[in-house]
């Protein structure tokens, strides 16, 4: 057998998503960045959306996800997509809009930008990537950083006296009025990268009937961040991130 | 048939943007030009022309949604006063980056810091000379009355859209406050989408259609390179505008032997200060910048060379002075009068600083 005779439609279990481009990823490898690009990918594949969909990228790792998903793409400035997202939201409102964020994007310099877009129940997805470290700064602490966890600006671990306490802005989130569907996931094993991408799909659904706010966060690994093995990172990650952010629906 | 009314600067503002088709107003309350948001939310332009107004939760936010609204094409704005200016700054930059066009009206009162709430003209560096940080320039118009507050609402836009340029309208507390008989402007409808596709659609992020590649609103290079020859493209981009989009009056200026300069609420006080000195026999002209990026450089070098002196009229510690400095070269001597702090001078002051500081000078 040749390998033309296997290379045929019938034969196909899995292929990339069409709103992937070619582009290589910039991310380490085992950075949770990646797959969940690949999950909204497939998400807007699925929904027929392309044409529909406005994406903001945040500053940090992820600010180059523009080089990733062929649709329209805002950069914001540090913290400010949902600001963003909430004027395209709101002069196109047949648009699904997201906003892509980082921990220290989101629940740092940006919060004020978050919590109002989601009390005022804007019409937009928040992805919240939560890897308790600036990945693309080299390292420093987070406002999310665990108690202990050390990093280049807590290199003695984060001391609570001193910096205060791993901020659950989720938590926070939930309570708002303004959200609809208020979620926790993961990407470190197959079933988890399943029930994310249900929860992806479920949030961009509510989008159309304008409802409120859809937040997903995803509890990522920074393995080059935290000096961990790609595979010792979600042992680390399961051991010490999942007991401060359980996985789970908050809301919705 | 043109509708005439009393009205003030503020409240023009917000008729002006309803009028000329403005999608998008995001603000944050700040005294004194809190009246055009509420002019704005009491006028309810979303039911009449489908103008989204959103009081955002900082002026920080309001200069982001207007980045949001930017980039899809629409015509977005913010207005705000110099405290609330300074936070935009960010924004401000990030559009001028990635080469936005929108309309920024700072209506300025006196600081630094949280300063007064009587009016200045303390923001002429941070309007004209950039504000935010690197190389960049925002188109700014300054107003003189409360028509030109109506007026250079549908001309900011159209000279953003033109340049895909942020423009700022830059009035002061008195102009903002002031009421005076105003012509209002004729209704324009917003644009269509298949408008905005003619107009913005080769960048503009309205979604990914199969007949294009998909669009980027960035204002990021990691390749040095490129960036710098971006930077040199916004070069070329500020030298057209300032070949071609030099906005001045010259009042009394023919057979004057001094020249005051000076723009907006300013330029008013020194018409009057004109009429004093022509009364005294003083031949005194004005020169009132109406664009003040780009600057009316060129008039003031051909004036330097048959008149005696300038002097800058402006409510600060001395700022436009610098570029009629520069204009002038060092052929004739070039003076500044400014009252600080929310003062506002008289005519009467005017003449006394151009009689001690020019005419009289041993």
């Amino acid at each position: 057998m040749e390998v033309k005779d296997i290379i045929k439609e019938e034969n196909l279990v899995y292929t990339k998503s069409k709103i992937l481009t070619d582009k290589v990823f910039h991310y380490c490898p085992g950075c949770s960045h990646g797959v969940v690009h690949k999950l909204i990918a497939e998400v807007i594949e699925e929904m027929d959306i392309q044409e529909k969909t406005i994406a903001i990228s945040p500053v940090g790792c992820s600010v180059l996800a523009y080089n990733y998903l062929a649709v329209d793409w805002q950069e914001a400035a540090h913290g400010r997509a949902p600001a963003l997202a909430t004027a395209v939201s709101r002069l196109m409102p047949d648009k699904y809009v997201f906003a892509y964020q980082g921990d220290g994007d989101l629940a740092s310099i940006g919060t004020a930008e978050i919590i109002h877009a989601c009390n005022r129940g804007e019409n937009i997805v928040i992805i919240f990537i939560n890897n308790g470290i600036y990945g693309m700064t080299g390292g420093q602490m987070a406002p999310t950083t665990l108690e202990g966890m050390p990093t280049s600006t807590s290199p003695y671990g984060r001391d609570v006296k001193l910096a205060g306490h791993p901020l659950k802005i989720t938590d926070l989130i939930a309570q708002l009025p303004g959200t609809e569907y208020v979620t926790r996931q993961a990407v470190h094993t197959p079933a988890a990268v399943r029930k994310c991408k249900k929860a992806i799909l479920k949030a961009f659904q509510n989008v159309g009937k304008k409802n409120g706010t859809q937040f997903i966060e995803v509890v990522s690994t920074c393995n080059s961040g935290w000096k961990l093995s790609p595979v010792k990172a979600n042992e680390w990650m399961v051991e010490n991130m999942f007991p401060v952010y359980p996985l789970g629906d908050l809301k919705g | 048939m043109a509708e005439y009314r009393l009205m003030k600067g503020n409240e023009v503002i917000a008729e002006a943007a309803i009028r000329c088709g403005c999608d998008g107003y995001f603000g944050y309350p700040i005294t004194p030009q809190s009246e055009i948001m509420e002019t704005l939310m009491l006028r309810k332009p979303w039911e009449e022309t489908g103008m989204v107004v959103l009081q955002a939760e900082s002026e920080i936010a309001a200069i982001n949604m207007v980045y949001g609204g930017a980039s899809c094409g629409k015509k977005v704005m913010t207005s705000s006063s110099s405290p609330g200016i300074s936070l935009k700054q960010e924004g401000i930059t990030y559009i001028a980056g990635a080469e936005l066009p929108c309309l920024i009206v700072n209506v300025v009162r006196g600081g630094p810091g949280l300063g007064t709430i009587q009016p200045a003209q303390s923001d002429y560096f941070q309007a004209v000379k950039g504000g935010g940080h690197g190389d960049y320039h925002l188109i700014v118009l300054a107003p003189a009355s409360v028509q030109e507050m109506n007026d250079f609402v549908a001309l900011s836009f159209d000279l953003a859209f033109k340049y895909r340029n942020p423009v700022m309208i830059l009035s002061d507390g008195v102009i903002g406050q002031m009421m005076e008989k105003v012509k209002l402007s004729e209704y324009k409808p917003r644009w269509t989408d298949a408008e905005i596709q003619k107009i913005s659609g080769s960048w503009a992020t309205t979604g990914k259609t199969p007949d294009r590649d998909y669009h980027i609103i960035t204002s990021l290079d990691l390749d040095s390179a490129k960036q710098e020859i971006f930077n040199h493209k916004l070069i070329a981009k500020y030298k057209t505008i300032s070949e071609k989009e030099v906005r001045y009056e010259k009042i009394s200026c023919d057979d004057a032997e001094y020249i005051l300069v000076a723009y907006g609420s300013s330029s008013r006080i020194c018409q009057k200060a004109v009429d004093l000195c022509r009364e005294k026999g003083i031949k005194v002209g004005l020169l009132r910048p109406i664009t003040l990026f780009p600057y009316p450089t060129k008039i003031i070098q051909e004036m330097a060379k048959r008149v005696k002196g300038f002097l800058a009229v402006e409510m600060s510690a001395g700022q436009m002075v610098e570029d009629v400095r520069l204009a002038v070269n060092g052929k004739v001597p070039v003076e500044h009068y400014g009252r600080l702090g929310g003062m506002v001078p008289t005519p009467n002051d005017v003449v006394k600083a151009l009689e001690e500081k020019l005419i009289n000078v041993k």
